[in-house]
């Protein structure tokens, strides 16, 4: 034990200075603590944060259009955009389509392009079909000049520059990484062919498009290299190469396999290259300059055009623009959205505060018993009762049947209570009113009644007392209440699906009609990613007027 | 009715009595008359009857004879229900006659201002049943359209409304069909399978999680409390629509889309905020001593959580449970992305159906669900008790 004369830091038991074994501890149960909360947190990251991470990433990312024309990108990129780009991007164009088309992903791509300008994807899809065909012209003249050019074996040998020469694996690998890219998965392993080195600076562009031939064969088809024969795509890049005087000039020194065939081939009269002219024989629409902005303009790997999508705005030559009148949907949505939640929160201040009111002045017996005629609702399954309204709402429905057996609506002029905004509001209050009145009850239950005696002894009438005393104690019930009504009523889906018809559907029917059916993730996202926005605020305004830690389940 | 008097009760005068008694009447009359092609007609004999009934009530039988009176007014409605409708009319004359019977007693000799002060105006005793109607109303509002489900579902016919079979009470216009339907249909029947299959297991994995999490969190020295909380309740605040295009878009990029597992762990972390609110709110009132004192006494904390601890959050945790099940077993939007169709659940067969091929199977589907709803919430409430009764507050 510590003498009380003896200066120096306090001692623990143990002999160690008592703030530091105090400090120890803290640490022990800090650190105990978060091993108990760390695997559901774990949990809830890549569970649920994960997810809506991503969402908010597919809101901007736009890598599609570089990942497919990777060479069309690079070439637009010193395009004016003032006429219909040069042979040069039309050619980079050929070859990244064919590779495409191959993978078939063109069409994807398309239908990405058609969200921004409609009728691109019919272009990616004819251009697509066509480019085996404008490769054709040039497999068939050089096999004319050779047979040779139809052997797979002779190609191979070529390419390879002989089992001898020096490889040039920084091609092959780069156009491994072009594929991986596109087919969205990593290619692991040989391919068993590596283009030569000397070819290659003979042959620049058949060099490159032998070796993607090549890495698809083996990775995609899982064929073997040396016993396909190239695509069309490898003899129109020899033409283009053969077309170029300085590569006849250097293949006259060259004495790789295939060398004389090449040179009687570069000397031979060869069909012009003219890409430009073929693909818009193959399709007019590849002249109209505003669809290559489009493409120039989606080329980034990220893009805000799903957000100016999502608030009705578009990507112009002149910049940012508003779209044209018949055109903005999500404006409206919006707007909707952001009424009918308001109609609903309203509803349910008209509906619930005078049943928060009589539960809060009844003894508790009585309350209790009205309190289970809140609560079954608030647990019956949310399809139960939006079944309930649809049953009660239709014109076959218990509701018309009932007026029209009573003879106050005539039996073919029905109500049209349902698929339309009244059968939405109607159903969604009567789903959320629980969430407002259990708030207001529970601040309802605070406020003494003797203040309001009071107010009325001292000569207020019945009115004054309620406003003046009453109704300000009972606002904040009032505001936790319509915020978690608006939070929930902004997000519902299920119920605007089945009562709302079309005019009264939300904002999240339109971001499930396009995760399902147009299959525009990116705009679902970016609509999903401005909700969310919307919620969360709204989250932060509760927390600070209500508290998180207060948010109660039934009472 | 009420167990004590505020204003001792006095006869009011006819001239009062009888218009109200009348009106009350001519309302009812109108419901009648509507029925029978006239409204005036009906409100004007609704009203003349009554007044008639209530002057003989009041006047000429008098308080002596109450009790006879009201079973002869209640016999004379009944008879005059079966002679217009039948059977339904039966139980229409009856409640009918059970109400005016009460009524007319209840206006005529002043008994509606017993439970209120003496002091209130006409006005002020007038706006405060008015109230009191209204009450009812927004309650028969919140109430009605489960009750309606109910009847519909023993429905002989396919329809989604009343027939008149079942109107008249006629045992042919009821069948159990429906009920049939359900246990018959493998559709139906694998939707219920895989509800169990997925809703039990989502339920273990948050509420083993979040039980732990909860505890962890209910240390005083925990840093980011906030923070962390907020993560935790997050999966309760965002919108569903915006947690299942989420875990749509990720779980088919890591390749849990369409799976049972990917349904699990999805339903898993919807569940999760409820677990946590629940467990926190009964570790609130835990006694920290208690541990310690387990622990003075040897036991090792394992020991400790399952013998001291656990016994006590039990209730909290139950509920928690039992609110992650309901999540998950009501749950339609994120299973209707995250799943595919060998993972249909309940829900969103109910979901589908309504959308498209309506089937009164719904509306049993529908009752069955809210039994199971109703039990959960007896399960619930006792549980609350129980809980409360433990950490010595008084029950209710």
């Amino acid at each position: 034990m510590s003498d009380t004369t003896q200066t120096g830091p306090v001692l623990a038991a143990d002999g160690t200075p008592l703030k530091r074994s105090l400090r120890r501890a803290l640490r022990a149960q800090k650190m105990r603590a978060l091993a108990l909360i760390a695997p559901l947190l774990i949990f809830v990251l890549v569970a649920f944060i994960a997810p809506i991470a991503d969402m908010l990433f597919r809101s901007v990312e736009n890598q599609i259009v570089g990942n497919t024309l990777p060479m069309t990108v690079e070439e637009l990129r010193d395009w004016d955009g003032t006429e219909v780009p040069d042979e040069q991007v039309f050619r980079a164009l050929f070859f990244d389509l064919f590779l495409a088309a191959e993978a078939k992903e063109h069409t994807k791509l398309g239908s990405r392009l058609n969200y921004e300008q409609s009728g691109i994807s019919s272009l990616f899809r004819t251009s697509g079909r066509d480019v085996g065909d404008i490769g054709e012209v040039f497999q068939d003249a050089l096999t004319e000049i050779d047979p040779a050019f139809d052997e797979a074996r002779f190609w191979y040998d070529m390419m390879s520059g002989g089992a001898e020469a020096e490889g040039n694996e920084r091609l092959l690998s780069n156009q491994i990484g072009r594929l991986e890219v596109l087919e969205a998965t990593n290619f692991s392993g040989d391919v068993d062919f590596v283009p030569g080195a000397a070819i290659s600076d003979i042959l620049p562009n058949t060099a490159r498009a032998y070796a993607v031939f090549a890495a698809f064969t083996h990775f995609v088809d899982e064929d073997v290299v040396a016993e396909e024969e190239p695509w069309e795509a490898v003899y129109a890049a020899l033409a283009i190469d053969l077309e170029d005087p300085a590569t006849r000039a250097a293949l006259a020194g060259y004495d790789g396999p295939g060398a004389d065939v090449l040179r009687r081939a570069a000397d031979a009269p060869l069909p012009p290259v003219d890409m430009k002219a073929a693909f818009i024989d193959s399709n007019k629409d590849w002249q109209r300059v505003g669809f290559w902005k489009v493409i120039k303009t989606y080329s980034p790997p990220y893009t805000t055009g799903y957000f100016l999508n999502a608030v009705d705005m578009e990507k112009t030559a002149e910049g940012i623009a508003l779209r044209s009148a018949d055109q903005r949907i999500y404006g409206i949505l919006f707007q909707r959205t952001m009424f009918m939640s308001l109609m609903i929160t309203f509803s349910c201040i008209l509906l619930g505060y005078p049943v928060a009111w009589i539960m809060a002045n009844l003894p508790a017996r009585k309350a209790n018993l009205l309190m289970i005629l809140v609560l079954l609702p608030f647990w019956t399954s949310l399809l139960v009762r939006t079944s309930a309204w649809k049953v009660m709402l239709q014109q076959q429905g218990v509701i018309n049947d009932t007026l029209v057996w009573l003879g106050l609506v005539a039996n073919e002029s029905r109500l049209v209570m349902i698929n339309n905004q009244f059968g939405t509001i109607v159903a969604m209050t009567h789903i959320l009113l629980p969430f407002m009145i259990l708030p207001m009850y529970s601040v309802m239950q605070t406020i003494p009644p003797s203040y309001l005696r009071a107010a009325k002894s001292l000569g207020a009438t019945n009115w004054t007392a309620f406003w003046r005393v009453y109704f300000p104690q009972s606002v904040p019930g009032i505001g936790a209440g319509s915020i978690l009504v608006f939070i929930l009523a902004i997000g519902y889906y299920i119920t605007p699906e089945i009562v709302g018809g079309t005019t009264g559907t939300f904002i999240s029917n339109r971001i499930a009609y396009h995760i399902s059916t147009s299959l525009n993730w990116g705009l679902a996202a970016a609509l999903g990613s401005i909700l969310l926005a919307v919620v969360l605020i709204l989250y932060w305004a509760y927390d600070k007027i209500v508290g998180i830690d207060n948010v109660k389940l039934g009472g | 009715m009420n167990g004590f008097t505020l204003t001792p009760v006095e006869k009011k005068p006819l001239s009062f009595a009888l218009p109200v008694i009348g009106a009350a009447g001519g309302v009812a009359g109108l419901f009648v008359g509507t029925a029978h092609g006239s409204g005036l007609m009906g409100v004007i004999a609704g009203a003349v009857l009554l007044m008639a009934l209530g002057f003989v009530a009041l006047r000429v039988l008098g308080l002596g004879m109450e009790k006879a009176t009201r079973w002869g007014i209640i016999a004379l409605f009944v008879a005059a229900g079966v002679l217009l409708a039948g059977l339904p009319g039966f139980i229409l004359g009856g409640l009918f006659g059970w109400f005016f019977s009460w009524f007319i007693f209840w206006i005529g000799e002043g008994r509606y201002r017993a439970s209120l002060p003496p002091y209130l105006t006409g006005g002020q005793v007038l706006w405060h049943y008015a109230f009191w109607i209204l009450c009812g109303a927004i309650f028969v509002f919140l109430i009605t359209p489960i009750l309606v489900v109910i009847p519909l579902s023993f429905n002989a016919q396919n329809f989604f409304t009343f027939t008149p079979e079942m109107l008249r009470f006629d045992p042919a216009g009821y069948s159990l069909k429906h009920y049939r339907d359900f246990f018959t249909s493998s559709g139906w029947q694998q939707a219920l399978r895989n509800s169990l299959a997925i809703a039990p297991l989502a339920t273990l994995l948050s509420v083993s999680f979040g039980t732990l999490a909860a505890i962890g969190l209910s240390s005083e020295h925990v840093p980011f409390r906030r923070a962390i909380m907020a993560i935790l309740i997050s999966p309760m605040i965002v919108p569903l629509i915006i947690s299942a295009a989420g875990m749509y878009f990720f779980y088919s990029r890591i390749g849990l889309q369409g799976t049972y597992f990917g349904v699990v762990l999805a339903h898993a972390a919807l569940g999760i905020p409820f677990v946590i609110i629940t467990v926190t709110a009964t570790l609130v009132g835990f006694d920290r001593s208690l541990t310690r004192a387990a622990a003075n006494m040897g036991a090792d904390p394992v020991t400790t959580f399952f013998r001291v601890q656990m016994p006590l959050i039990l209730p909290g945790v139950i509920s928690g449970g039992l609110f992650a099940f309901i999540t998950s077993f009501d749950e339609v939007v994120v299973v209707l992305f995250v799943g595919s169709a060998n993972q249909q659940t309940l829900p969103w067969r109910m979901f589908t159906g309504l959308r498209e091929q309506i089937s009164p199977t719904i509306l049993a589907v529908a009752t069955i669900l809210v039994v199971i709803s109703i039990a959960l919430l007896t399960t619930l409430e006792l549980l609350r008790r129980r809980s409360e009764r433990l950490r010595g507050m008084s029950p209710g």
